[in-house]
């Protein structure tokens, strides 16, 4: 009976990409996206795989956390979804300093990414939910941006105790609890003495960033957006050197516009 | 990938199926193997000839319409004995228009393919080149997928293919569509009986319509895999 439950067959796919499966499939794919996620970090459709599969209880509650604000209703409704081709990236570059979205195509730039290179969502089954799931991993970068966070380990772990904090993601507290084995002593004592601290407080006592409507507030100024979340920064992160070069860069033509606009 | 899907058992069945057509017992001949460009079963025909029968005169000429996997055999070869040798060579052809400069009519003793006809678009043009290009006398073999005959090992058989192999190809290759292609190339391609036809349709002579001794294929595992031949008079 359980048996034939377990390997029933499965579903027609519910949205583009979509790839259903039976309960059977799911524990082979999890146990081996798991072993795959491990053994090669660099797999992000294994790693994707695994936050879809291990979501479960937790995308209705983050679903319901939407509907529960108006803002994330109109997400809901409206599901937007971020992209090079959804997101205007020419107009934001020519937003002045300071605001949401010329600090996320400079974090573009610095960072050396791009949009695009999120996994789509296959395994949840619920379409609604789905998009949910993507949405996350849509705007996973824009919590880095929104922290000043680069991409180096430290941080994605640093922003990951953030993410099981305020959004409680199984996956993210996975990467949390195992990730932090790939770092040197220091590094390690740093993150935790300095960045999950302000990952918890920060993380607990303030609002869901799943509502927040990002394609609604690039002219807004990025300090009133963390006013309004009741968020604050972590402590200072270690960029490269070729990200230390750009905003040296950047600083220095900021400051030269200023200059200009000062001549009478 | 072969490995993980088959749990290592395709080699037993290449291993069946080059042995059972013992290459080389009647004297030194020529062979030509196609869709075989990795190399897997030319390097078993060369090696029975030689192991069993101390024939070193026994050729293959390994042709696939992809030329990386010819690279990926001429690399494997280079292993063995018979590289640089004129017991192996690799020829980048289309089996279903073998060129008559290269193929001419009426040449080869054994016309091997492994798991590669159920990939061409037309078989019938496959065993019509294949009729060709073998002399008087020379035989067919074929070694492909094909249908499972007990019903019990076949629902098992369908489960594993479902599900559990389109998801090794999403782990171990980053890759599920070309799997899930993969089982369900698998089902569309003929039955044995079918399949059986066609070679005779083809002109070539072949056992009874049924399985085993004397019949024109040979099941291998309940028949997830078959062996065809048939004889050019």
């Amino acid at each position: 009976m359980l048996a034939r439950a377990a390997l029933r067959q499965t579903q027609q796919p519910l949205y583009d990409g979509h790839v259903p499966l039976n309960w059977f499939e799911k524990g082979l794919m999890a146990i081996g996206s798991s072993y795959m996620c491990l053994a090669n970090p660099r797999r992000g459709d294994m790693v994707a795989a695994v936050g879809d599969l291990t979501a479960g209880p937790v995308l209705p509650r983050l679903r319901d956390t939407m509907l529960a604000s108006k803002e994330g209703r109109a997400i809901l409704k409206e599901r937007p979804r971020i992209s090079t081709k959804t997101v205007d990236l020419e107009k934001l570059a020519s937003l002045p300093e300071g605001t949401m979205g010329r600090r996320y195509i400079s974090w573009l730039e610095r960072c050396g990414v791009s949009p695009d290179t999120r996994e789509p969502v296959h395994y949840v089954d619920d379409p609604e939910l789905a998009y949910v799931m993507q949405r996350y991993r849509e705007c996973h970068d824009l919590y880095h941006c929104l922290f000043n966070l680069p991409v180096n380990v430290e941080a994605e772990l640093a922003l990951k105790f953030f993410e099981f904090a305020n959004l409680g993601l199984p996956m993210a507290g996975f990467a949390a609890a195992f990730g932090h084995f790939r770092l040197n002593s220091e590094r390690r004592a740093r993150l935790f003495s300095e960045y999950v601290p302000w990952a918890m407080k920060c993380g607990t006592s303030s609002k869901s960033l799943i509502t927040v409507y990002w394609e609604k507030r690039w002219e807004q100024d990025v300090s009133q957006i963390k006013e309004e979340l009741g968020v604050w920064d972590p402590p200072p992160a270690r960029w490269g050197k070729a990200a230390e070069a750009k905003m040296a860069a950047e600083r220095k033509r900021a400051e030269e516009a200023a200059a200009a606009d000062a001549q009478p | 990938m072969n490995d993980a899907m088959s749990l290592g058992i395709h080699r037993l069945w290449k291993d069946d199926y080059v042995s059972s057509l013992k290459p080389g017992r009647k004297g030194p001949i020529r062979c030509i193997d196609l869709a075989g460009g990795t190399g897997d079963i030319a390097l078993r025909i060369l090696d029975h000839a030689r192991e069993q029968y101390a024939d070193r005169e026994t050729t293959v000429d390994v042709v696939d319409i992809n030329a990386e996997m010819l690279k990926e055999g001429y690399r494997r070869f280079k292993k063995t004995m018979y590289h640089n040798t004129p017991q192996v060579s690799f020829i980048e052809s289309n089996a279903q228009a073998l060129p008559e400069e290269t193929f001419p009519t009426n040449t080869y003793d054994l016309y091997t393919i492994a798991f590669g006809i159920r990939n061409c678009t037309s078989v019938p043009d496959v065993l019509k080149e294949a009729y060709r290009v073998l002399k008087p006398g020379g035989t067919f073999a074929c070694l492909e997928f094909s249908k499972v005959t007990n019903p019990l090992f076949n629902m098992v058989y369908d489960q594993y293919s479902f599900s559990v192999i389109p998801i090794m190809g999403s782990i171990l290759a980053g890759d599920r569509d070309s799997y899930q292609y993969l089982v369900e190339s698998i089902r569309k391609f003929p039955s044995q009986p079918e399949f059986a036809e066609m070679i005779k349709d083809a002109g070539f002579s072949s056992g009874g319509m049924h399985e085993g001794k004397g019949g024109a294929w040979r099941d291998l595992w309940g028949g997830i895999a078959s062996i065809h031949t048939g004889v050019k008079l």
